[in-house]
């Protein structure tokens, strides 16, 4: 087991925090294209949760590449740390790729990416028809995608609470405040069964 | 770990299993609840842009589902000092604001004769010096002829053609009609409203009503419409029958190679008990009306090259002073719009919207006068 048991307190506030956004900003669109009376209001919320997910992401890659991250266990199948890897920067990827496709999406359909009354982000894409198809089916096909990798990661996290219990649901769940690694799990609730 | 962990593991983990499986499908099946596949018979966005496309014998594929023929305009709306007391919109500010529009006939066939159409709309888009736009979508009835989505909805299923007379259903019709007493005035209108015989004489109407909110913090509720400032001249019965395919286009080309057009923004103020999300019952004449501004016309241009083809004027798309009222026809012309939208970009993308990129005409369906 490595030194580090659980993802630094800003890590872990990031994470919380954007799996509330996230799973909200998932059921905000899939809403907002089905409703025929909740776009506007939607989409009101729609714009400024994708950019502020877009801004979190960013604080998060960063803080990622910066800290030291829990090891895995030891006796974890070799196939399920792959996963595990994969998943982790496929999420990050879509993160990220989300807003700015949704960015360059509005933008591509000539429309004002309003952020909030008075605010609007430029446009970051040429007003064409051809590139507005390619980025609109793109942003909802990414967003099939991260639904799932969301359920998924859901799954497995549930998979190390309840069925593993090898202690990586709580390098996430708990941990000292602070953006340090935390390094000695002694003074934690027993997670040193991993 | 949790207290979980503390304790021995269970003979079996299936309930552990189990209920892991049981949140992933709960979620997935929320998700998919929202999007509209568990309920087929739920009015969604799609269903009604799809019942809009039924009302065709045949799809154009690349224009508009509504409101297919148009043309693109261009000129300038000049605020004044009453509409900026109303509203800190700064498309309203005296001075002048560039504009961007359309004006089309209903109907979604880009082949309609002009002069048979008895709906008329001007769409416009403005963007003040702040960079905030305000789109707008008006018509030439002067209310909605229904009050909510879902009679609506069984209004266009309604008025799709019998496949065996390629001609709405007349029984269909009248089942509507009888079931939605509402939109009798819509029939009364279209009936006896006369014809102005030019885009340039026709007023259009906002329909919807919107919050203004001025820089004091007050605000009102109010409609509005664009009133012709060309004088009205009628096209009879037998004019329109006589009419070339183009009429409109042609006759406001020709008018616009003589000078620009005008139209004056006319706001009606709701009064106490005026209902703000009913868009089919006009409010009482002795309303307060306060005239805007002017919008100016200068320029048409084809709608296949045109600024307007690749725009969506969703009237929701509005600056800091204007906000939308809890009209749900508004809420779902925004919803509607941009799935014609998606679609229309969709088919120019795929290069099955060729007419619509060129203005070529459909073939061999045009007799010569």
């Amino acid at each position: 087991m490595s030194a580090t048991e659980h993802f630094n307190g800003l890590a872990r506030a990031l994470h919380w925090s954007m799996a509330v956004l996230v799973i909200a900003m998932l059921f905000v669109g899939v809403g907002m294209v089905a409703s025929l009376t909740l776009r506007p209001m939607l989409l009101d919320l729609h714009r400024p949760l994708g950019i502020a997910i877009l801004l979190l992401a960013m604080v998060r890659i960063i803080n990622r590449l910066l800290t030291t991250t829990p090891a895995l266990p030891a006796d974890l199948p070799t196939w399920q740390v792959a996963g595990a890897r994969a998943s982790h920067w496929l999420l990050y990827a879509l993160l990220l790729a989300m807003p700015l496709v949704g960015w360059a999406m509005v933008s591509a359909a000539g429309n004002p990416v309003v952020l909030w009354p008075g605010f609007t982000l430029p446009a970051i894409a040429a007003h064409d028809p051809t590139i507005y198809t390619v980025l609109r089916n793109t942003h909802t096909w990414l967003a099939r995608v991260l639904f799932a990798t969301v359920l998924l990661h859901l799954a497995a996290a549930l998979f190390h609470a309840w069925v593993r219990r090898d202690g990586v649901f709580s390098a996430m769940a708990r941990g000292p405040s602070g953006t340090q690694p935390h390094a000695n799990a002694a003074t934690d609730s027993g997670s040193t069964d991993a | 770990m949790d207290r979980l962990s503390s304790r021995a593991p269970s003979s079996t983990p299936w309930a552990a299993f189990l209920a892991i499986a049981a949140i992933v499908a709960g979620l997935a099946a929320l998700f998919a609840w929202t999007a509209g596949w568990l309920t087929p018979q739920r009015l969604t966005t799609a269903r009604m842009t799809n019942a809009i496309e039924g009302t065709l014998a045949q799809p154009f594929p690349g224009f508009r589902r509504a409101h297919a023929k148009g043309v693109c305009v261009a000129g300038y709306f000049e605020g004044n000092e009453a509409a900026a007391a109303l509203s800190k919109a700064r498309v309203l500010a005296p001075g002048r604001t560039p504009l961007l529009g359309r004006m089309s006939i209903g109907g979604g066939s880009p082949y309609g004769p002009d002069a048979q159409a008895r709906v008329r709309s001007m769409a416009l888009l403005l963007r003040g010096d702040d960079g905030q736009e305000w789109r707008m979508a008006m018509n030439s009835f002067p209310f909605f002829s229904v009050a909510s989505i879902e009679a609506f909805h069984a209004q266009t299923l309604a008025s799709a053609p019998d496949p065996a007379t390629g001609k709405p259903d007349p029984a269909r019709m009248a089942a509507f009609a009888a079931a939605h007493p509402e939109s009798a005035k819509f029939g009364a209108w279209a009936k006896s409203a006369p014809w102005s015989d030019s885009f340039a004489n026709t007023d259009y109407n906002g329909i919807h009503a919107f919050r203004f909110s001025d820089a004091t913090g007050g605000s009102r509720m109010l409609r509005w419409s664009m009133v012709a400032q060309t004088p009205f001249v009628e096209l009879t019965m037998v004019q329109r029958e006589d009419a070339e395919a183009d009429y409109l286009i042609d006759e406001l080309q020709a008018r616009l190679a003589k000078g620009p057009l005008r139209w004056n923004m006319r706001a009606t103020v709701a009064g106490p008990g005026d209902n703000s999300a009913d868009p089919s019952t006009p409010w009482p004449r002795d309303r307060e009306q306060i005239v805007l501004g002017t919008v100016v016309i200068e320029r048409a241009e084809a709608q296949a090259t045109g600024a307007c083809r690749d725009l969506n004027f969703d009237p929701t798309i509005v600056p800091p002073g204007v906000a939308l009222s809890d009209d749900p026809i508004l809420a779902a012309r925004a919803a509607v719009y941009a799935q014609s939208f998606d679609r229309r970009q969709r088919e120019l993308a795929l290069g099955r919207g060729d007419a619509a990129q060129t203005g070529a005409k459909p073939p061999a369906t045009k007799d010569a006068p």
